[in-house]
């Protein structure tokens, strides 16, 4: 494609640029450089006590350790399992691959930390598989508490999103490479490793990190599972919002740290990727082939066992949410009992559950929409910083953002904290770089002549941009927008910051109930969300030609 | 309706100079052809005129106006892209309505109008389709018609068969020409197939290199091109390194032609361009006088026979020749060539300037 906007020009996409510039100074840059200021200060001076202290202190420096061995972990493990069924599942005809593929990415849609509390209920000291086992044969369970359990969460949550990258690169690989392959006699494993394996790569790193980043900044699962595992996240909140100790500078520097520690992961994952990116064009596409005998059993086994384990804590959630409850433990019998308790501890969750992802998602989605055009069509020096800026939040905790919100919003200019659109904007800031990426993407495949051909024919700029790009972008902005709206209906680390009583989302709820140990209205409040998501999925399947899903 | 005048175009890629000093004269209603091998700056040209190009200097103008800094909508251009671009989300009327509806036209007109190119351009029947449903040529067609009903002063055309088997490039040759003639719009078309722009065009302008080589009717360029890189990228050549003495042309040291037309044709080193059907053969038993040559190999092609010789000077030429029913000649056979010295270029040393032009 020829570069033909370098020179910045103040036209409608000029004006657009510098206007979403401006408001990524106010809601983003803004924030993180007062977060940067207060890292760096004891309230009039500049100091690096809050790093010193933090270094000093094992309690406290072990937490970056943790959270970094954990995420790490998380990110192999991810590799290990959902490149084994992305890789499967492309090259085998497997039965119900249809509905597995729905239980995977369900499994992925939910809240971390409700995939917690259930594998707590599950393996848990007085889990039921836990009693189970030692009733019967005396057995006892590895602890699920700490490392194991963190581990355990992350990986059957987040390897979804490896084998969904898995399976888009198997779609793009040609099948005349494999039978090239195996025409020169590299079969099975041996052309696993040496072919498609390396084609993969870059795609397999991308989504490692994706697991990565999401793992590291996930603040749910270890407060929940973690006891005495701490991880930063968990001191970050405590340290934030702690009833014992409030200290916002020490907060800041952690999430410096923090900020810090992801940047290092992301940018050694771009320069392996870059080095091992290839470019692949498909004009056919790989044929599934059938199995057959022990290697089919084998095959399915797998797919089926993992599948399971990783949907397994939704459904016993869903299950728990209709077992009879006598205050806040399970009795025997089945009833509606905690969904009816349920709706007074509610409030507003569920109308903010759906009013403020709305919201964010119809923000995200115009500004992702600009954003990518501008980036794509208008390159010059201004569109590029946008591009770059847009990146940023992809690098920070969900819980940073919480706290960079709340410390540059709760006083004047500008006072936002305690109503919904602090939350908006959070959540918009947090979601905007992956649906910049997927619109990108969308954008380059339209040809640039088509809109030409509009200008060609009187029509504006920008009524070409609305009356042909953004119709022919539409139905990929859609669907990935559906798959937005599930993100962020189940967010977490960020409104258990910003929240208040008339704020308060499901999730919020959810965790909160767990917290009381009010386990029953908690399972009942997760199985409305896990069904909102269910809906949002079958939605997407739906409007979704092929039932792709890019993250 | 325009004529576009282009002095002293200039067009930058960042350092990089694509096209500097270019002048053109495209006169109203005419059919003109930028016709060069790829990167040559062609499509940059008419992306240019077309507004899609910014233009690092010089002036372009249609009839008296100067188009520089107008926006492209604001052109009144028609524009045929080489994938069509037909927007796959409304259906041919629509897109064809399209530009009309841009120009606020009234309803009950757009309608007409529409209908009216949509019958022109035969695709009428098509009208509620969507265009993913249609060919290549009948998506050709669409874009035509696009390009045409909002009554452009220029049409700008951009490769628009390449994307056509053969059969259909022929058709539609054939359609864009008579509708061309119907409208009477000037139109500039770029393509980089010579049989096409000769078989198209009113004018050709045989660009290389960012530079216009060569402007004018097919015939002036087959027959007497304007250096040596016209007279090999139209059609077919052997060119030959000869001597010029007072008008005498030497080949190969010891073969002598000579014209009076070539009287003033200065003494020293030239290049010879002779077409493969600007030689002639004889056997040796003729008794010709010209540039022996022995027989290589030959191709039989129906209509014509392709003849593969060598020189005594080494070089290899290629002779077209009607074919005969009964062809005597082999492989190692020693024959002599002479020439239709009236057809043959003859070039500076350089291949820079035709001396019979």
């Amino acid at each position: 494609m020829r570069q033909n906007h370098r020179r910045f020009r103040l036209d409608v996409w000029g004006w657009t640029t510098i206007t979403i510039l401006l408001l990524y100074g106010l809601f983003l840059l803004y924030p993180l450089g007062l977060l940067l200021k207060m890292a760096f200060s004891d309230g009039m001076h500049f100091t690096l006590s809050h790093f010193v202290r933090f270094f000093s202190r094992p309690y406290y420096s072990i937490t970056l350790i943790n959270s970094f061995k954990v995420s790490f972990m998380a990110a192999l493990l991810s590799v290990l399992v959902g490149v084994t069924l992305g890789y499967f599942m492309s090259m085998y005809q497997i039965a119900g691959s249809r509905i597995l593929r729905m239980c995977i990415v369900m499994a992925t849609m939910s809240a971390p930390f409700v995939g917690a509390y259930a594998w707590i209920m599950l393996l848990g000291r007085s889990g039921v598989i836990t009693r189970f086992l030692s009733g019967l044969f005396g057995i006892t369970m590895p602890n699920i508490y700490g490392f194991n359990g963190i581990l355990l969460v992350f990986t059957t949550q987040l390897f979804p999103l490896v084998f969904l990258y898995v399976q888009g690169a198997m779609s793009k690989m040609d099948a005349s490479l494999l039978e090239a392959a195996e025409n020169m006699g590299c079969t099975g494993v041996k052309r696993f490793f040496t072919v498609v394996l390396p084609l993969i790569a870059p795609t397999v790193l991308a989504g490692a990190l994706l697991v990565f980043v999401r793992a590291v900044s996930d603040f749910g699962t270890p407060m929940l599972i973690g006891e005495g595992y701490r991880t930063f996240t968990v001191i970050l909140y405590n340290e934030f919002v702690g009833e014992v100790s409030q200290n916002k500078g020490f907060a800041s520097a952690i999430s410096i740290l923090a900020i810090l520690i992801t940047m290092v992961v992301y940018f050694s994952q771009n320069l392996a990727a870059s080095k091992s990116a290839v470019s692949m064009n498909v004009m056919r596409r790989i044929e599934k082939k059938k199995l057959r005998g022990l290697s089919a059993f084998l095959v399915h086994l797998l797919i089926y066992a993992v599948v399971f384990i990783s949907i397994l804590p939704q459904l016993y959630v869903v299950y728990t949410s209709f077992l009879k409850t006598s205050g806040q433990i399970y009795v025997k019998g089945y009833s509606m009992q905690s969904y009816a308790n349920m709706f007074s501890r509610l409030g507003r969750s569920i109308q903010n559950t759906l009013i403020i992802p709305a919201l964010s998602l119809l923000v995200v989605v115009l500004l992702a929409v600009l954003i990518a055009y501008v980036a794509v069509r208008r390159r010059n020096a201004l569109s590029g910083a946008v591009d770059m800026i847009s990146m940023i939040p992809y690098v920070i905790p969900g819980t940073v953002v919480g706290i960079a919100m709340i410390s540059a919003f709760n006083r004047k200019p500008l006072v936002l904290t305690g109503g919904m659109l602090i939350m908006v904007v959070a959540l918009v800031v947090r979601r905007l770089p992956y649906t910049i990426r997927s619109s990108v993407a969308i954008l380059q495949q339209i040809p640039l002549y088509v809109e030409e051909a509009a200008l060609s024919l009187g029509s504006s700029k920008l009524k070409a941009f609305f009356e042909i790009t953004l119709p022919m972008m539409a139905p990929g902005v859609f669907a990935g927008a559906i798959l937005s709206w599930v993100t962020l209906i189940s967010e977490l680390s960020t409104a258990i910051l910003l929240y208040t009583g008339r704020t308060q989302t499901l999730t919020v709820a959810i965790y909160t109930q767990i917290i009381r140990g009010n386990y029953g209205i908690a399972s009942a409040m997760a199985t409305v969300l896990t069904v909102m998501t269910f809906i949002s999925l079958l939605l997407f399947n739906r409007i979704s030609k092929d039932g792709d899903i890019t993250l | 309706m325009s004529k576009i005048t282009i002095k002293e175009a200039k067009k930058q890629y960042g350092d990089v100079t694509v096209i500097e000093g270019l002048n053109l004269e495209i006169r109203d209603g005419e059919l003109f052809t930028l016709l060069g091998p790829s990167g040559c700056g062609k499509t940059t040209l008419l992306r240019m005129i077309a507004g899609f190009n910014s233009i690092e200097g010089g002036d372009f103008y249609f009839n008296e106006e100067r188009i520089n800094d107008k926006e492209p909508s604001k052109r009144n251009i028609g524009m045929v892209f080489q994938n069509y671009a037909i927007f796959p989300h409304l259906t041919v009327e629509k897109n064809v309505a399209f530009g009309l509806k841009n120009r606020k036209l009234p309803k009950d007109e757009i309608r007409r109008e529409t209908a009216r190119f949509l019958e022109m351009m035969q695709i009428e029947q098509y009208a509620d389709r969507l265009p993913e449903n249609l060919s290549g040529g009948q998506q050709q067609r669409v874009a035509l018609a696009r390009a045409l009903v909002i009554k452009p002063d220029v049409l700008l055309m951009d490769e628009p068969l390449s994307n056509l088997d053969a059969k259909l490039r022929m058709e539609m040759r054939q359609a864009i020409r008579r509708i061309q003639r119907e409208v009477g719009i000037t139109t500039v078309y770029v393509t980089h197939d010579q049989e096409e722009a000769m078989s198209i065009s009113d004018t050709i302008a045989v660009m290389n290199a960012g530079k216009i080589q060569h402007i004018g009717t097919p015939r002036e360029i087959y027959q007497r091109p304007a250096n040596v890189f016209v007279a090999t990228f139209i059609g077919r050549t052997n060119v030959l390194s000869g001597r010029m003495e007072k008008g005498t042309l030497l080949l190969v040291d010891t073969a002598r032609f000579s014209r009076t037309a070539w009287n003033g044709v200065p003494d020293g080193p030239v290049q010879v361009s002779v077409r493969p059907e600007e030689f002639v053969i004889h056997p040796l038993s003729d008794g010709a006088e010209g540039l022996p040559a022995v027989l290589k190999d030959s191709v039989y092609l129906g209509l014509n026979t392709h003849f593969y010789l060598r020189l005594s000077s080494g070089d290899a030429v290629e002779v077209i020749k009607e074919s005969v029913l009964d062809d005597t000649l082999h492989p190692g056979d020693s024959v002599i060539l002479t020439l239709k010295e009236e057809k043959i270029n003859i070039f500076s040393e350089d291949g820079s300037k035709n001396y019979l032009r």
